[in-house]
């Protein structure tokens, strides 16, 4: 059998197989993970002809510098992403929503993410990726996952196979909005804060720190005054939870949280909001903005009927 | 039963059984978690027992808030059955390598080492929840003179297999991980083992655990 493979020249700042996540685990303490952007992780395999679920790379910021062998692939990338294809004769400036090909000894360069912190790669194959749980999705805490759950590192190689070999060429008219705005249903504590602590809450501006990576996300603003306890008894945590500890800056939980946490919980972001919500760098400044429940199931509903029909139109 | 379900969000429900922290309540928990379990419901997608509360997370393609509502309100738990049991034993070493918090907590306590693992040794503690990091078990309670707080500044990196001590409560770290309970020693012991995906846990709520102390001897040569 013919092994094709990326060889890694540079891995890049946080390049991990990712796919759906894997479901019930909290209770021994595993959280979901999976792609932290999941409409940009779905369009990137069915630009390749996959189905939405296979495993791709994850990168954020700096993505990785890979060095292909093997017979002719299709590859595309979703997000906002410069990114460069080495050809023998030529370089070809890429561009995301579009597939493209790979031949022996062609160099794919990721640049880096604009403005926005996840970036997706599918290939059209399989990437040779061990399952945990039925997920391939790296969580770097646990080691659970491809590659021994680890970030993909300097120097390795990464195969593929089962290529599909009928390539046509595939295109997506999309752009990625960004919001500054993130809705949010008030959490099962919200009455621990101060009414000018709540009023800060949903009326101020808060800055995304340095400090986020896929477990959370950590914001900077006017402190929220806790009148009650800065503790709760520990209890189960979700993705979008957002937690403010005793020094009054929230953390919102991001895919691969802690599934416990002992701080009480403001709000929660609702779930059409994750996906943008993630893609926002640090430095960005957000506001929360307040919905009923009824309201973001609406939402949630409009936003997967979106991706649904953005990914038929592939 | 349950004094009160809640939305946590927009796809999940939270399931309040008190405020107060005892097995009698979080045995309630542990049913509840089990029973649902069972019943394989299609659309819940993760469950959290913790002390009081019961996280039911679902797939908001799938369901909402209102149906798995009335779906888990409607639910039979059978409240007779005895909780399913396992007691383990974990073996613990106290060398002054690994019991990294015993002089801080000699202070904190103002009571000697000795009278520490004396407490501690061998003492039966219920496993309460598992969590925070995968496998990581919450166990109770510890007797008065043995709760102290977490230290002020939480370590950066806790070493695998530390046993640690917090208020009433005791626990092991499975892996490597920030962490601010007081460390009184370190287990050779497996407590997470992801390669076993049917039961990666060695305690699971409801199981009874004893510490057992062993030698630095004993300790290294636990797992040849």
């Amino acid at each position: 059998m013919n092994k094709n493979y990326f060889e890694i020249k540079r891995a890049g700042i946080n390049t991990t197989f990712q796919d759906q996540g894997r479901g019930n685990l909290y209770h021994i303490g595993i959280p979901f993970s999976g792609a932290m952007d999941n409409r940009n992780f779905q369009i990137s395999n069915k630009l390749v002809g996959n189905e939405v679920n296979f495993p791709i790379i994850e990168f954020a910021y700096q993505g990785p510098l890979f060095k292909y062998f093997g017979e002719k692939i299709n590859f595309a990338i979703t997000g906002d992403v410069k990114f460069l294809i080495r050809k023998k004769n030529n370089v070809i400036e890429g561009n995301c929503y579009q597939s493209f090909n790979l031949e022996n000894g062609d160099e794919l360069d990721i640049i880096s993410t604009n403005k926005s912190v996840y970036g997706y790669l599918a290939v059209s194959g399989e990437f040779d990726v061990n399952y945990q749980w039925s997920s391939c999705s790296v969580n770097t805490k646990a080691n659970i996952g491809a590659n021994n759950g680890k970030k993909i590192e300097d120097g390795q190689k990464i195969y593929i196979s089962n290529i599909n070999k009928n390539l046509s060429d595939k295109k997506l008219n999309y752009i990625n909005t960004k919001i500054e705005n993130i809705r949010v249903i008030e959490g099962t504590n919200f009455d621990y804060f101060s009414d000018e602590g709540k009023k800060i809450f949903f009326e101020k501006e808060f800055v995304i720190s340095k400090l986020s990576d896929r477990m959370g996300m950590r914001l900077e603003g006017p402190k929220i005054e806790n009148i009650v306890d800065t503790n709760i008894k520990s209890e189960g945590l979700l993705k979008g939870v957002i937690q403010v500890p005793a020094d009054g800056n929230p953390i919102i939980m991001l895919s691969d949280h802690g599934t416990i946490g002992g701080y009480p919980k403001i709000g929660v972001v609702i779930s059409a909001d994750y996906d943008k919500l993630v893609q926002l760098t640090p430095g960005s400044k957000i506001k929360f903005k307040k919905v009923e429940l009824a309201d973001a199931e609406t939402l949630f509903k409009l936003y997967d009927l979106e991706t649904q029909n953005l990914i038929s139109q592939i | 039963m349950i004094k009160n379900i809640s939305n946590l969000g927009d796809a999940a429900l939270y399931c309040d059984f008190g405020s107060e922290v005892n097995k009698e309540i979080n045995s309630k928990v542990i049913r509840y978690f089990k029973s649902i379990q069972k019943e394989n419901i299609d659309g819940i997608n993760n469950l959290t027992p913790s002390y009081n509360k019961l996280i039911i997370s679902f797939d908001l393609r799938k369901k909402n808030f209102q149906t798995i509502k009335k779906l888990i309100e409607n639910l039979d738990i059978t409240n007779d059955d005895e909780l399913e049991t396992n007691r383990i034993k974990i073996p613990v070493c106290c060398d002054e390598n690994f019991s990294l918090d015993i002089k801080r907590l000699e202070e904190k306590l103002q009571i000697t080492r000795d009278k520490i693992y004396e407490k501690f040794f061998g003492k039966e503690f219920f496993c309460y929840m598992t969590g925070f990091i995968a496998g990581m078990p919450f166990l109770g309670d510890l007797e008065n003179e043995l709760q102290a707080k977490r230290l002020e500044t939480p370590r950066v990196k806790v070493p695998k297999g530390s046993v640690g001590l917090t208020e009433q409560f005791a626990n092991v770290y499975t892996f490597e991980s920030p962490g601010g309970w007081n460390i009184i020693g370190n287990t050779p012991q497996v407590i997470f083992d992801s390669t076993n995906e049917n039961n990666p846990n060695l305690i699971n709520p409801g199981d009874v655990v004893t510490f057992e102390q062993i030698t630095k001897e004993q300790y290294y040569n636990y797992n040849e």
